[in-house]
């Protein structure tokens, strides 16, 4: 018996949250004893980053090469994956929480007659039944969720598991999928896809922007201070609804929920609604003039003062130190 | 055309969450309910669409009795008809169960809702309609057009988004900028209190993944603020004490 996991790819590229999802399939692995790790990759990748995947901890991958599977076509990966659900004689999948992850896994729920448990935070309990920690409400709490059928889906949130990098190389498989034309009946015409920067969702650090920057035209020193620190950028509500920054950059309940190592925080207030967002980060930052605003009270550290003195000057600081 | 838009009943987004009965309910004590804001989007959307293509659009619930001042904003709000499926919402697998039933009833042509409800944040339940149902699903979409029985949309993905085209019938998990929320205004409040709201009995389904138990995270201890003229202090802080850099 394997643990089977689906993992995603951007231009060839295996995606370091799938990389986490295999160590947390690998540790699961060790605590279940449920066998080896199989990671399922699909469309266009090459042979050496397919073997890269065992140094997070899966022994084989099973490729299924057709390029039509370069793009996230919903439901055709949901075939592709419950097909190499059927060939591994698997009971678990894993996947990391994102855009098209979640909607795969959905349909994959109902194709091998799984229980999916999203936003998953630890490993399992398995001490009696099967129970896994969720986070709910947006991150601001979580459920005990007792699963009961005995196949199971767990979509991990970033960070549930430490990324292991001390694997061996794992053995790359082919695997041929069988997909009914109307799989492909859903066109995806194009993908725009910010290039050359760290991805808002899956980064270890996010600097963000909000009101408190004055327009859009302030945002170079956001920019630098994130290239001084390689994090991705983000913004409140406001700033995306004004159209200073992209919706994809928007961080909040209703927008990209972040869960980094770091999360600095440039002239917004910290509505309630933006706390959402980021609650799940580690360690946050709060740069702010106003002493009141109300995200100091969800801040590890703070600084009170002017935004345009105090990050180019915060950049100066981590450009001596890093 | 004949559209359906599946609403959460949800605590309103500033409300403090709070557990009873030895943290095995939510504490509604103090809590504003509201349609998902989320669900809110895709509502708006369908008003828009049952308008262009003067159609038909319902509002389903799956909840108990307390979930009807809800359906009757959506109704305000614009839809012509609601259904409550009157059952407590178990978890995913369950609600997806009863959705699908109702809808493969209904024979609807789009089936909208938000990505995931914001007490639970699954983002699932309109992949499992879609697969229960045989029809694709997409989530979460941000712009949704119809050209005939063509439908044009966009889906964000991570850093970006994706532009996709499908044919009816499908569903979709919305979210922001599909649409602007409407807010009722008077006429429309007037008018939902006698628009149908029509009870109707769960189907037996099983459920997978219950919630059994809640957990607050730990408390956030203190800020600790540094001087704006020492900026290289927050530097040697979040090296050696936060361990992050």
């Amino acid at each position: 018996m394997s643990i089977l996991v689906y993992i995603e790819q951007a231009e060839g590229k295996v995606k370091k949250t799938s990389l986490e999802a295999v160590s947390y399939a690998k540790a699961l692995s060790e605590k279940t004893g449920e066998g080896d790790v199989v990671a399922v990759a699909l469309g266009t990748v090459s042979q050496d980053e397919l073997a890269g995947v065992g140094s997070a901890g899966a022994s084989k991958v099973l490729h299924a090469s057709d390029e039509r599977l370069n793009a996230g076509v919903i439901q055709a990966h949901a075939s592709a994956v419950a097909q190499a659900f059927e060939k591994v004689g698997a009971k678990t999948i894993v996947l990391a929480k994102s855009s098209l992850g979640d909607a795969v896994a959905a349909r994959l729920a109902i194709k091998v007659n799984a229980a999916l448990v999203s936003n998953v935070v630890e490993l399992p309990d398995t001490s009696a039944g099967y129970k896994v920690k969720r986070s709910i409400y947006t991150g601001k709490a979580f459920a005990e969720t007792e699963v009961t059928t005995e196949n199971k889906i767990l979509a991990v949130k970033k960070n549930a598991v430490d990324l292991k990098t001390d694997g061996v190389a794992a053995s790359v498989e082919g695997y041929e999928v069988s997909i009914p034309d109307s799989d492909f009946a859903s066109k995806i015409l194009s993908t725009e896809r910010a290039t050359g920067e760290v991805l808002l969702p899956e980064a270890d650090i996010v600097v963000s922007g909000g009101r408190g920057l004055k327009g859009p035209e302030n945002w170079g020193m956001i920019e630098d201070l994130a290239k001084t620190l390689g994090a991705a950028t983000g913004c409140s509500k406001p700033v995306s609804d004004l159209g200073w920054r992209p919706h994809h950059e928007h961080v909040g309940q209703t927008g990209v929920k972040v869960a980094p190592s770091l999360y600095i925080a440039i002239g917004i207030s910290g509505a309630i609604q933006h706390l959402a967002g980021v609650n799940s980060s580690k360690c946050i930052v709060v740069i702010n003039k106003d002493p009141e605003a109300p995200f100091f009270k969800a801040a590890d550290y703070g600084i009170v003062g002017d935004a345009f003195e105090v990050v180019p000057k915060l950049n100066e600081a981590l450009k001596a130190e890093l | 055309m004949k559209i359906l838009v599946c609403i959460t009943h949800v605590p309103d987004t500033t409300s403090k969450i709070q557990f009873t009965a030895n943290n095995t309910k939510f504490d509604t004590t103090g809590v504003q309910f509201i349609i998902g804001p989320y669900d809110d989007y895709a509502l708006a959307r369908a008003v828009e669409l049952r308008d262009q293509t003067n159609g038909k659009l319902t509002v389903l619930n799956v909840g108990e009795a307390e979930t009807e001042p809800t359906l009757r904003k959506a109704l305000a709000i614009g839809a012509d008809e609601a259904i409550r499926v009157n059952t407590f919402p178990k978890d995913s697998f369950f609600v997806a169960k009863q959705i699908a039933h109702y809808a493969k009833e209904g024979g609807y042509d789009l089936i909208l809702m938000g990505r995931e409800s914001i007490d639970f944040n699954g983002g699932m339940v309109h992949g499992m309609v879609g697969e229960l149902l045989g029809i694709p699903s997409f989530s979460p979409v941000m712009k949704l057009d119809l050209d005939g029985t063509t439908v044009k949309m966009a889906r964000e993905i991570e850093g970006g988004k994706e532009l996709l085209e499908a044919q009816l019938p499908l569903i979709a998990g919305c979210q922001e900028p599909i649409a602007e929320w409407k807010i009722p205004n008077m006429r429309g409040i007037m008018s939902a209190r006698t628009k149908p709201l029509n009870v109707v009995e769960p189907v037996a389904a099983d459920t997978q993944a219950e919630a059994t138990g809640y957990q607050l995270p730990p408390a956030k201890g203190a800020v600790k603020l540094v001087d704006k003229d020492n900026v290289s202090e927050l530097v040697k802080l979040l090296k050696n004490e936060a361990k992050v850099l």
